[in-house]
């Protein structure tokens, strides 16, 4: 089995300002998200050869982007993976790259939620076999039973536990105070966040990502080609997609404290770039909860099991940590407009390997990873991305 | 083997939360009569009462075969569509088994019951399932509202090994308009309360009671027990006392003070009161006013000392969550609209009449499959084994009566719902499998990993006219193993 290690290379991308941009429609924001990649790559609408959309509500086929962008007759997939939807759009541009069957492809993500008037998802659930007898449990009650059981396998009351979370919280928010495109730019103490409602108990207000409206956009091409785009490309090392059977939902064997999809795409990831979890210098993770995050830090091996605390205690996943995690704010301030959120995750991922985050900028990263998951814990869908700014 | 039809076995179903009397009161600024009554959950209704009513019947005693079940309520989730199929299906009944709706008025109950005991007294059946539950609305405000209340009761009557005998039953009709719902309204409508109570009540109950005794050269004090239904106790131990009986000796109140008139349910929950103290040899007179009176004269045998039915009424009816607002009864009877919060409306999750068709063979009892390969029991049904993936080599795999624990539990704030929070639960079955449900019936300070839960037929929804009916856990209460 070949691997997509050195074969692709991202050379430009952009990325909205994700929040209630009740004044923007998919088309502005795909526009603007796009446009800004074009400039970063230094090309035009002419020379796409392909184009990949990420996006789960709100239409069909690839006529949704190519009808704004007035893309040429060029071949179009809408494409769909829950929340991981973003990095599946980028997965597909790079994988037609690396089979030759184009040179420079484009992947957009997009998603427009305010619109609905609905707190939180519209609904996730397909209409599919049974599941109208299955509990209506929103996604925040479907990460709280993950709370619940880490909480309990590890020793840890509600109250340790709901402080332990909070601390992801400030955290994020921290790194969203820092970052003009986040949704929320304001910084939270750990008094606010154990004080906000409850959501899902044991989840509150504050361990709960926003609703957000947002798109991102990426420009892949040959990694032969890309330094003639620009001097600091960034090459794809690995792209693992995981998708579990729903088996959590089902088998008493799963413990509900961690997400099998996650441990198993980051170590088909890590071996695909040829790199342990150490050689990570930053990483844009899913937090769509605080308690997902806190476990991705386990599954991923950033921490040992049942030991994340003691690594957050530490300031490790700080700016200025050992391992910095969601410099940008994460989905904590982005908010998760669906499509676009993989790629939003890979733009700063992006921009702090090339020296370019601003006031969030990690000290001297070279390879980078997004860790981008759908569904629910039990049956969830993850991919797991890693890059560098070096061949 | 007994020549004449008699109980088998019998169960009631008490919802677990109450409403006192003065609550309601309270709220329209007036007076109240002492007392609660039994609110059925949200989720809750005629036949998922019924449906826990017979599993409480059934627990103990599984026949081989029930030739026929017969629901009874004069509020059916259909008024076009039968229930007795629907819960046939849901207790796992065959096909061969005759289904049948009993209504429109509040002896259907007993009604039901001699139509069960005709059934087999001719031969047509050996055992028939009879089911009466009632979950009356009335306007709020009206006096009924308070003195009635919500609940279900079953009986499995056959010939063999009966833990009472059914010495009589005897049916008498009267046309009269007391008590009425027309095919378009909602509430029911009463005639003046006097006559309804004189010459509606006890001008019926007291011919009926006359007739069938004298018939028998029968007199009251040959029976331990009266079980009675009207929503005006004063009225009935009147009535009884104007024919001989003793009421404050004989009358059975199961009810009064904690359930309420359960309507067609009301008379047999009572005898089920009366048959759970377990006495021997005593007779109990039944009685069933609604446009008529049905009255029955029941014998408990010697079997009777060493029955016990599971969940006994007097243990379900101690067993309480205080319902302390009227507006949460408002809004679980849907009497007044609240402002939704703001998610996807439930349109969204309408289950379609062929996927309903398709997943419900034999699935409504709560079967999952195991596999034949590797034993491992999988919810839901699967046709590929998640443990050694065989396919196509599953069995039918009951759960409903498996004991399970809570894995891990949320309490959803958000989840569009009559009774927020919505606690959903992981939950592990003793034996294997594992499922997703929602719990019924608790206190959110009870629910806890690792507790003990069991599972209840319930209504999920209602969405474009369709019950979507299936099953929620609930914490385990009396389970007191004689």
């Amino acid at each position: 089995m070949e691997s997509i290690k050195n074969k692709v290379a991202i050379v430009g991308m952009g990325c909205v300002k994700f929040g209630e941009n009740f004044d923007k429609s998919i088309d502005d924001m795909m526009i603007d998200a796009v446009y800004e990649a074009y400039e970063d790559a230094g090309i035009g609408p002419k020379d796409i050869q392909a184009a990949w959309l990420g996006q789960l509500w709100g239409g069909h086929t690839g006529q949704i982007l190519a009808a704004p962008l007035k893309l040429s007759y060029i071949p179009v997939t809408h494409t769909e993976n829950a929340c991981a939807t973003g990095s599946e759009a980028l997965r597909g541009a790079c994988y037609a790259v690396a089979a030759g069957a184009c040179d420079i492809a484009l992947a957009v993500g997009v998603e427009k939620l305010k619109d609905t008037g609905y707190m939180g998802l519209p609904q996730t659930r397909p209409n599919a076999t049974w599941s109208y007898r299955l509990s209506a449990m929103t996604p925040p009650a479907g990460f709280a039973l993950m709370a619940t059981r880490y909480f309990a396998k590890h020793g840890l009351d509600v109250e340790k536990g709901k402080q332990l979370l909070a601390k992801i919280a400030v955290k994020n928010h921290h790194n969203g105070s820092l970052n003009p495109k986040a949704h929320f730019q304001k910084k939270i103490t750990l008094e606010m966040a154990l004080r906000s409602p409850m959501v899902a108990y044991p989840l509150s207000l504050f361990d709960c990502c926003g609703v957000s409206d947002g798109a991102a956009a990426a420009i892949v091409v040959r990694a032969d080609l890309a330094k003639t785009f620009r001097a600091d490309p960034i090459y794809v090392k690995a792209l693992q997609v995981c998708q579990g059977p729903r088996e959590g939902f089902m088998n008493p064997s799963y413990d509900y404290a961690h997400v099998e999809e996650t441990r198993r795409a980051g170590c088909a990831a890590y071996a695909e770039a040829g790199i342990s979890a150490k050689d990570i210098s930053v990483a844009e993770v899913h937090d769509c909860f605080t308690v997902t995050e806190l476990t991705i830090m386990e599954d991923l091996q950033f921490s040992q099991i049942g030991h994340a605390a003691e690594d957050i205690d530490s300031g490790r996943y700080e700016i200025n940590g050992g391992l910095p995690v969601n410099t940008d704010g994460g989905l904590k301030c982005f908010g998760h407009p669906i499509g676009a959120t993989g790629l939003r995750m890979m733009y700063e991922v992006y921009k702090q390997l090339q020296d370019k985050a601003g006031d969030r900028q990690v000290k001297n990263p070279k390879i980078g990873l997004t860790h981008n998951q759908g569904g629910e814990p039990g049956a969830a869908v993850v991919s797991v991305a890693i890059v560098g700014n070096e061949k | 083997m007994s020549s004449r039809a008699g109980i088998l076995s019998f169960g009631a179903h008490v919802p677990v939360h109450r409403l006192a009397r003065a609550v309601i009161a309270q709220h329209w600024e007036s007076n109240g009569p002492k007392g609660e009554r039994a609110v059925a959950n949200y989720d809750e209704d005629s036949l998922t009462m019924a449906v826990a009513a017979a599993r409480n019947c059934l627990k103990r005693i599984a026949p081989k075969k029930i030739d026929a079940l017969y629901f009874a309520s004069t509020t059916p989730p259909y008024l076009e569509k039968q229930s007795a199929a629907l819960i046939a299906a849901v207790l796992g009944f065959s096909e061969d088994t005759q289904t049948l709706d009993f209504g429109n008025t509040l002896r259907c109950g007993t009604g039901a019951f001699g139509a069960a005991l005709n059934a087999i007294n001719s031969g047509a059946g050996e055992t028939v399932l009879v089911c009466a539950a009632d979950m009356r609305v009335f306007r709020p405000k009206s006096h009924r509202e308070m003195v009635c209340g919500d609940g279900a009761v079953a009986f499995l009557l056959g010939k063999e090994d009966v833990v009472a005998e059914v010495e009589w039953f005897d049916s008498y009709s009267d046309e009269i308009q007391d008590l009425w719902r027309a095919d378009n309204e909602r509430f029911i409508r009463t005639a003046e309360d006097r006559f309804v109570q004189e010459f509606g009540y006890s001008r019926v109950v007291r011919n009926a009671v006359c007739k069938s005794l004298k018939k028998r050269d029968q007199n009251p004090s040959q029976f331990t027990k009266i079980c009675a239904n009207f929503s005006d106790p004063r009225t009935i131990g009147k009535l009884f006392a104007s024919l001989g009986f003793k009421p404050e000796e004989q009358m059975q109140n199961s009810l009064d003070q904690m359930v309420g008139d359960t309507g067609s349910a009301m008379s047999l929950m009572n005898a089920v009161g009366a048959l759970e103290a377990g006495t021997p040899r005593q007779s109990i007179l039944v009685t069933a006013y609604g446009n008529g009176c049905d009255a029955i004269c029941i014998r408990a045998t010697e079997r009777i000392s060493g029955f016990a039915c599971d969940r006994k009424l007097g243990e379900q009816i101690e067993h309480k969550i205080q319902l302390n607002s009227y507006n949460k009864y408002l809004v679980w009877r849907d009497l007044i609209e609240v402002q939704a919060v703001p998610r996807p409306p439930l349109e969204e999750r309408q289950p379609t009449p062929p996927a309903q068709w398709r997943e419900t063979k034999g699935e409504l009892a709560l079967a999952g499959t195991r596999c034949l390969e590797c034993r491992t029991p999988q919810y839901p049904p699967q046709r590929v084994c998640m443990v050694c993936k065989t396919k196509d080599k599953l069995e039918s795999y009951g759960f409903s009566r498996k004991p399970a624990t809570v894995f891990s539990f949320s309490h959803d704030y958000i989840m569009e719902s009559l009774d927020t929070p919505t606690t959903t639960t992981v939950i592990d079955f003793e034996g294997g499998g594992r499922m997703i449900c929602d719990m019924t019936d608790r206190k959110l300070e009870e629910v806890s990993v690792g507790m003990p839960v069991e599972m209840t037929f319930r209504k999920l929804c209602t969405v474009g006219g369709i019950h979507n009916y299936w099953w929620k856990c609930t914490p385990v209460r009396q389970d007191k193993q004689d």
